[in-house]
């Protein structure tokens, strides 16, 4: 058991079915992300662990105890909101001790648990503003300062950076890290941002359409995407996913493609599955991230096993740190990831480098990956 | 949202509580509207003269209300009243609204000029108007006095016309608000689809004509509903412009129902006309509210 | 209203401009003519009215007229001018208007924040309310304050004024508060606020924009009443706007039109002076209760 536990949990509305069967245990001091796209059901989730929204069926337990049924103000839970939820008429300092003074804590603890929260956040200065006065990053903290002045067990974070510029994002993203690690908070934030989920999290749940389609940890789920969907929500740019023929032949296992020519393009599975050696002779979809994609230079070093094949450069677009170079296999446009400096020009014949290691396998039917 | 079976006391206090603090409003709703208003369809069945009473009659009163010359004038100055006060309030508050819509310097004096006659009773207006337009001392006389002689302008003692007069100030009063609300529906539609309107050579003409005016239907609807609605409810505007006069030229079926019920004791046949009032405004409002409503989902 | 700021991209000529700016001054003639008769001819003696022109400055400049409306006018029986009607009125209008805003915010609230199965039809019945013609239930509320002991005294009129004025006072706030963001009163639940608390220190505080607007409806609504009142009042609670008309039909005596303009300007003025007041937000209001439906 752990410390959250979310039990064979649904939702419906009427006829709809918003969550399906969520099974996740949540250990304390874990931070878990659920992140999906709009209307996977991340947020309803949320809701239904804060007390916001009622549970179909299932249970939710804090510490073993049931929470279903129970006032969110006593689950002993503190949340931010992606719009902070600031009290617009209050100060900054009502706002963070408002939840206090509804739970009748006395005036003097109030005030110091505040200027303890103030300090930490590094808000002392604006306590006496409205909301409308603060900028952003500032709501941001104080909404963050009030979820943190109750100490709860746990936090639940709404897509609290979702209105923020893009390089204030960061920097929050960075803070709210660090603030996890220095208080061992036990964290379950939602997001549509694959790059928060992966930077944040200890362990990710990718959600879709009500279920939850993978529970792991960052490298799990970026390296070993249980199905398709995973597989190219998770990653920017996203996963290539070429049509490849299986032919087992004894130990040695080959995917078969073609190349922007409609060349035979052979590449050597290593430590194939039994699954996939089962596979022999059918067609599956194989996936292979950009950075797994390079030319011949920038292929990693330590993999062992590292492919090359010819093939046209469609469009080459330079991202400064990188160049992004599109190609075709087996009729797939894929994008490979190479040296910002690479020469490839759009029209030329380039190598292309294949590191089948971190090559995963999907059944192009069901999408669930094959080992 | 139900309260699960499981829920704690605070809860399911919470959950019951907001439908514990509507229900006053909605108790009031029901029995002083709704039960008030079958009480009313009912009373449209019965023999009721001075007071109410119970003696079935079916249909009669509204058989003997449409027979009555008093009721058919009154339904057809409402006719008359509706369609002329619906159509030069909707193209005067269009037109004025156009002009507003053109950078015009001192909208915020003019503006308030237009709309202050919202604000005042339809009594005082009436009064206004009243003198105004009394050939004793009103217009005719001011016209005398300047020197015109031959001046004439009695339409508020002339049986034929004296419906125009109330036309006359029920528009002076309600033009300017619905200006506001094309206004507003003007201040709405989005720039760049006139910017793009322009540059591909639209005449203001054809602007205003093919784009804008188009665009507007929601303030159409609403001034259309919202006049509708004032015009079968006129009543207080008769009643100190003209008093239903001269003769029973500028009768309603508002100030119908009160001289019959109140001064005539026929209770049955007011029920009845007022039931017929009722039911004209439902047909109107019902759909308006239903697709309003059903938008916000 | 922030849709009254956007400025139009249409441009327009010259000519066209003057013609413009001469139709609209020529309607603020209009609009105004009934006022600046009603002032001119109050502050005028009867004799000027009667023999003289209606749109002359008066020659006599006087008072009188609104003295004599105010406090010694025959008003249906009694010579005692309009100023007990016009307490009359204020003893209406001040409840009404306080009870109706008060129950139609907590309406507001509970309809878009409480939300539960059917909360759009009991609305929608509550709306409906706004609309009805009156005459359908002056009847039953007429033997209804008599059952009650509340025909002819003002909290009949309180009463009937809030049970027809709440229709509207929920619709604002509902509006108002369908753009309040629903996450606060999450986290509010979530901090531990209950169902009157959220009211009282999130909500309201955040309410003032459309306390003004129902205020001012309900106080210019329920003012300018004239059906309710010649019904359901006696002298005891006659509201102006029905003593104004008495005052003006009464058939006996000599018709004193200064006295009955400076009576209409009393009736007016102080659905007027708010208006001057807080004309903005009384505009805002009846665009919120009309566009949005």
């Amino acid at each position: 058991m752990g410390f959250l536990d979310i039990d064979s949990a649904f939702k419906t509305y009427g006829s709809v079915e918003v969550l399906h069967n969520v099974n996740i245990s949540v250990g304390e001091g874990e931070f878990l992300v659920l992140v999906g796209p709009s209307g996977c059901g991340k947020s309803t989730l949320l809701n239904m662990i804060a007390g916001l929204e009622d549970i179909t069926s299932g249970e939710i337990r804090l510490k073993g105890n049931l929470m279903n049924g129970v006032h969110p103000s006593r689950r002993n839970i503190a949340m931010v909101f992606q719009s902070y939820a600031l009290y617009p008429n209050m100060t900054v300092a009502q706002n963070i001790t408002f939840g206090l003074e509804m739970h009748k804590v006395p005036k003097a603890e109030r005030e110091s648990a505040m200027q303890e929260v103030a300090e930490l956040l590094q808000i002392g200065g604006l306590l006496n503003r409205k909301p409308a006065q603060l900028s952003g990053g500032q709501r941001q903290r104080v909404a963050m300062g009030r979820a943190l002045v109750r100490k709860p067990e746990v936090f639940l974070f709404d897509e609290p950076l979702s209105n923020l510029d893009a390089k204030l994002r960061v920097d929050m993203r960075t803070e709210i890290k660090k603030l996890h690690q220095n208080l061992g908070t036990t964290i379950v934030y939602v997001t549509h941002d694959q790059i928060e989920a992966m930077t944040l999290s200890t362990r990710i749940a990718v959600m879709n359409e009500g279920h939850v389609q993978q529970l792991g940890t960052p490298k799990e789920i970026y390296d070993t995407p249980a199905n398709l969907f995973v597989a190219t929500f998770m990653g920017s740019p996203s996963m290539n996913l070429v049509p490849v023929t299986i032919s087992a032949n004894g130990e040695a296992v080959c995917a078969e493609t073609s190349n922007s020519f409609g060349e035979t393009v052979r590449l050597a599975v290593p430590e194939a599955g039994s699954d996939l050696r089962s596979m022999s002779g059918k067609t599956v979809t194989l996936g292979i991230r950009p950075e797994a994609l390079t030319d011949k230079d920038g292929a990693d070093h330590r993999s062992t096993h590292v492919e090359r094949c010819a093939s046209a450069v469609g469009v080459t677009e330079p991202a400064g740190s990188d160049t992004f170079v599109t190609t075709s296999f087996g009729e797939a446009e894929c994008v490979a990831r190479m040296r910002a400096d690479t020469d490839a020009s759009s029209g030329a014949v380039i190598e292309f480098a294949f590191n089948m290691e971190k090559a995963v396998f999907f059944d192009p039917k069901s999408g669930i990956r094959i080992d | 949202m139900a309260a699960p079976v499981d829920a704690d006391f605070r809860t399911r206090l919470q959950i019951w509580l907001p439908k514990l603090v509507l229900s006053p409003s909605l108790a009031m709703a029901l029995v002083f509207v709704y039960g008030f208003i079958l009480f009313t369809v009912y009373l449209s069945f019965t023999d009721s003269r001075i007071l109410p009473s119970f003696g079935w009659v079916g249909l009669e009163n509204y058989f003997k209300l449409f027979r009555l010359r008093h009721w058919e004038i009154a339904v057809t100055n409402m006719g008359v009243f509706a369609v002329l006060y619906m159509l030069i309030c909707t193209a005067i508050g269009l037109t004025l609204a156009i002009f507003f819509d053109q950078k015009i310097r001192g909208e915020g004096v003019l503006r308030p000029i237009y709309l202050y006659p919202m604000a005042l009773s339809f009594i005082v207006t009436g009064t206004a108007w009243k003198w105004m337009l009394d050939p004793g001392i009103g217009l005719e006389n001011t016209m005398h006095a300047l020197g015109w002689e031959s001046f004439a302008f009695d339409w508020i003692k002339n049986r034929n016309y004296a419906i125009y007069t109330v036309v006359l100030a029920a528009v002076w009063q309600t033009s300017g608000f619905v200006m506001a609300m094309f206004l507003a529906g003007l201040r709405g539609i989005d720039n760049e689809i006139l910017k793009a309107a322009q540059i591909d050579g639209a005449s203001n003409w054809n602007l205003y004509r093919r784009i804008i005016i188009p665009q507007l239907r929601p303030a159409f609807l609403s001034a259309f509903v919202i006049l509708a609605h004032l015009a079968i409810k006129t009543y207080d505007l008769v009643i100190a412009l003209t008093g239903g006069g001269p003769g029973r030229a500028t009768e309603l079926p508002a100030t119908f129902m009160y001289s019959y019920t109140f001064t005539r004791n026929q209770m049955g046949i007011g029920a009845a006309s007022a039931t017929i009032m009722l039911m004209t405004i439902a047909a109107i409002m019902i759909p308006y509210l239903y697709s309003e409503l059903r938008e916000r989902k | 209203m922030a849709a009254m700021q956007q400025e139009s991209a249409i441009r327009t000529s010259n000519t066209a401009r003057v013609l413009i700016y001469l139709l609209l001054l020529l309607f603020a003639f209009f609009y105004l003519l009934p006022l600046f008769v009603m002032g001119v001819n109050s502050v005028k003696p009867l004799s000027e009215i009667t023999g003289g022109n209606m749109m002359a400055l008066p020659e006599i400049w006087t008072l009188e007229p609104w003295r004599k409306a105010w406090s010694e006018a025959q008003v249906g029986v009694q010579a005692t001018g309009l100023k007990p009607y016009f307490w009359n009125s204020i003893k209406m209008v001040v409840p009404a208007v306080f009870i109706s805003t008060i129950l139609g915010a907590l309406n507001g609230y509970v309809l878009t924040k409480w939300r539960f199965r059917g909360d759009t039809i009991l609305f929608g019945l509550m709306l409906f309310a706004c609309f009805i013609p009156f005459q359908i239930v002056l009847i039953p509320m007429a033997r209804v304050l008599g059952i009650f002991a509340l025909a002819g005294t003002t909290w009949g009129l309180v009463l009937v004024h809030v049970v027809y004025g709440i229709g509207f006072t929920t619709l604002y706030f509902r509006n108002y508060y369908a753009a309040f963001p629903t996450e606060l009163v999450r986290a509010a639940q979530i901090d531990g606020a209950g169902f009157f608390q959220i009211f009282w220190r999130i909500m309201l505080p955040s309410s003032g924009p459309i306390i003004v607007v129902s205020v001012i409806w309900q106080f210019t609504n329920i003012w300018n009443d004239f059906l309710f009142g010649a019904s359901f009042a006696d002298f005891s609670s006659q509201p102006m706007t029905v003593a104004l008309n008495n005052l003006v039909q009464s058939s006996t005596g000599v018709k004193e039109y200064n006295v009955h303009f400076a009576g209409a300007i009393l009736a007016a003025l102080p659905t007027l002076l708010v208006y001057i007041v807080a004309g903005r937000f009384f505009v805002r209001g009846l665009m919120a209760g009309s566009v949005k439906g």
